[in-house]
């Protein structure tokens, strides 16, 4: 009897051990190495960067090696890295406009000066299962020709932007440098950038439904993919004393410029709008729905209906982070037995008095405030 | 009986002091000092991602990492108690990333950090006593948004409580809010106390020791500074009322601490202890035996199979 109380210390060393067994699975099965994730786990490693807010492959990759490949626990383990890191510099805005491109599509054009590229994409694979894949050495894949070179193309909007039809890409806010919800915590109503650093760092299955959600008439936004890019881009920084940014390395993202009809104000003639998407690596789903919901959360500031959930910016930002989220939800595991005996009393007392005939019958029947 | 295990750990030098670097523990500070001027105030801060999740103590830990010093004692509990598998796992993190003193007695720490608890024995003016907060927001189930309820805060427009606290009164004769019970700070801020029972309000009222509440996902820290008036909300004529039990604590008697029901099998058997596992031991240590322990030595029935 009453073993509940003590025995934690020793349970959590034999749960961690436990765990470190599990994640290893049976020993004649060749360990994964972090290279093996990096190159085969690619979309992996990409989302845990991305939501993680930290570009770092191989440190990605182990902590989807650590995970057991739990991606939002890898994003966790990621984040609660990063969180001891210095800031030594601030790079330069990248200029995606000089993207040595991989894949660049754009759904608004049949053709455009650079092409459409389709790239390493899953977009017309038959969704059928590949048994040579499940083979020893049956994975094989070379192309028949040397990959194309990288090429370097205008982005869609700059097109649309010479005729005036389609808003600026919104200034640089006006303050020293964009802000950064995880040096300050951040105040509703929110600013572009920070509503964008959010939405970069949010869970992507929180943001696809939501973007999905705008699709379906709640808060419609008209969206089309002006263009969707993906590739490397220079890092750059300023350094005193030496002319010109220095290039410190370079980078993949994906990019997707969503173009959503405006149907104009009082002060404003009809005219195209943008929503905006940006991840490391290669995250197209994630970028695609961030510029929908970026750009639902711009309806404020358009003048537009705001009634959906995707327009609320203090739901959306405030339930996206999927390490926030995880941690809360998760916490119901801990242990609430005071609560939860003080809940019992209080029902307990509750009950005895109706029993005790307080409430005459035609009361009606109410329920126990639950929180 | 045995003392309260006292522990000297060593300190990981891989990891600054307390885990957060300095300029993070200074800007806790400020914030902490902030919530300590403006009692019951909810002020922001710019909460860090830490090695547990969310939910679990993060708040209470950047409280505790801000204000811990080489000297001081940290007690960690959860529930009212020291074995609770989190309150471990947050103690080893203290004792990895600062190498500081530990203790389970409540006498002899000068931190305290605690989850859903205030500890039975009156504490003093050279303590801490560092609340986790799930929840910081006293009216955040009345209204979900932060932008309303800060300005609501800022006109100290209540209503909505005294509303709710008086729909309860006229749907069940009484308020039905046990725990998380709102109070009102220095006359001014209306608070949540952290999902602590209401039976631990009172221990708040006028309290020697600092408190400081720390809701890391919610990125916001709340003090009320020692000697402070803390009243929970009620009406004159359904004044604040704490909860009684029939029982007794089984194993020390105390029939005045906040008692866990404990289920011992599938035919309705339960027994009652204390919440407050350090307040059970001392009481023991001086000779109060309750019901169960006088049928059996405590040492044989706490042990884990």
């Amino acid at each position: 009897m009453y073993v509940a109380v003590k025995g934690g210390e020793a349970a959590i060393e034999n749960a961690h051990k436990l765990l470190a067994e599990e994640r290893r699975g049976d020993t004649n099965v060749p360990e994964l190495s972090l290279e093996q994730i990096k190159q085969q786990m690619s979309l992996a490693v990409d989302r845990v960067m991305t939501e993680g807010s930290l570009h770092d492959p191989d440190l990605a990759a182990l902590a989807i090696k650590q995970a057991r490949g739990d991606l939002v626990e890898a994003i966790f383990l990621l984040r609660a890295y990063r969180t001891t890191l210095p800031r030594l510099w601030e790079t330069k805005p990248i200029d995606t406009g000089a993207m040595n491109i991989r894949r660049r599509i754009s759904a608004t054009y049949k053709d455009l000066p650079g092409g459409q590229v389709l790239g390493p994409t899953f977009d017309y694979t038959h969704r059928l299962l590949d048994f040579a894949l499940a083979a020893e050495g049956g994975g094989d894949a070379s192309l028949d020709a040397d990959p194309a070179e990288p090429v370097v193309a205008p982005r869609v909007t700059e097109l649309l932007a010479g005729e005036d039809l389609i808003e600026e890409a919104g200034a640089v806010p006006d303050k020293d440098a964009p802000g950064d919800l995880t040096r300050e915590p951040m105040e509703f109503p929110a600013d572009r950038d920070l509503r964008l650093q959010a939405l970069a760092r949010g869970d992507e299955g929180f943001l696809l439904a939501l973007g999905y959600s705008t699709q379906r008439g709640y808060g419609r936004t008209h969206p089309f993919a002006g263009e969707i890019r993906m590739g490397a881009v220079e890092i750059e920084i300023d350094i005193d004393g030496i002319d010109g940014p220095v290039t410190i390395g370079e980078i993949t993202v994906t990019e997707c410029e969503m173009v959503n009809q405006f149907m104009g104000s009082k002060t404003e003639p009809p005219k195209f709008t943008r929503g905006y998407g940006l991840t490391f690596g290669f995250c197209e789903r994630k970028a695609m729905a961030m510029a929908l919901v970026d750009r639902a959360l711009r309806g404020r500031d358009l003048g537009e209906e705001v009634d959906a959930p995707c327009h609320d910016e203090e739901f959306v930002l405030a339930h996206a982070d999927n390490v926030e989220a995880s941690g809360f939800v998760q916490h119901l595991k801990l242990p609430h037995y005071v609560d939860f005996q003080s809940e019992l009393e209080l029902v307990r007392k509750m009950r005895r008095e109706i029993e005790q005939g307080r409430w005459s019958d035609g009361e009606e029947a109410h329920d126990v405030a639950a929180e | 009986m045995s003392q309260p295990s006292e522990t000297q750990g060593a300190w990981d030098p891989s990891y600054n002091f307390a885990f957060l670097d300095e300029q993070t523990k200074r800007m806790i500070r400020r914030a902490i000092l902030k919530a300590v001027a403006i009692p019951g105030y909810q002020a922001p801060f710019a909460s860090r991602e830490m090695p547990m999740p969310y939910g679990w103590g993060t708040g209470g830990i950047q409280v505790t990492a801000g204000v811990i010093g080489p000297d001081d004692v940290l007690k960690v509990i959860d529930q009212g108690s020291d074995d609770t598998t989190n309150a471990i796992s947050i103690r080893k993190f203290f004792v990895r990333t600062t190498g500081v003193r530990t203790t389970e007695s409540t006498g002899d720490a000068s931190i305290i950090q605690t989850r859903h608890r205030i500890p039975e024995s009156p504490l003093r003016e050279d303590q801490i006593l560092v609340y986790q907060v799930p929840i910081p927001e006293p009216l955040r189930f009345l209204e979900p948004r932060e932008t309303e309820t800060r300005q609501m805060h800022a006109l100290e427009d209540y209503g909505l409580m005294h509303v709710k606290l008086y729909e309860d009164i006229a749907r069940h004769g009484h308020i039905a809010t046990s725990y998380a019970y709102p109070v009102k700070v220095a006359g001014r801020y209306v608070m949540d106390p952290s999902p602590t029972p209401k039976f631990d309000n009172p221990k708040m009222d006028r309290c020697p020791a600092l408190q400081l509440f720390g809701a890391g996902r919610e990125k916001r820290i709340y003090a009320i500074p020692p000697y402070t008036e803390v009243k929970s909300l009620d009406f004159d004529d359904y004044p604040f009322e704490l909860p009684t039990w029939d029982a007794a604590c089984a194993l020390c008697g105390d029939t005045h601490s906040f008692l866990d029901e404990v289920i011992l099998d599938d035919a309705g058997g339960r027994m009652f202890v204390c919440s407050d596992t350090d307040h059970c031991r001392e009481r023991r240590a001086n000779g109060h035996v309750g019901p169960a322990a006088a049928a059996a030595p405590f040492e044989t029935m706490s042990a884990a199979p």
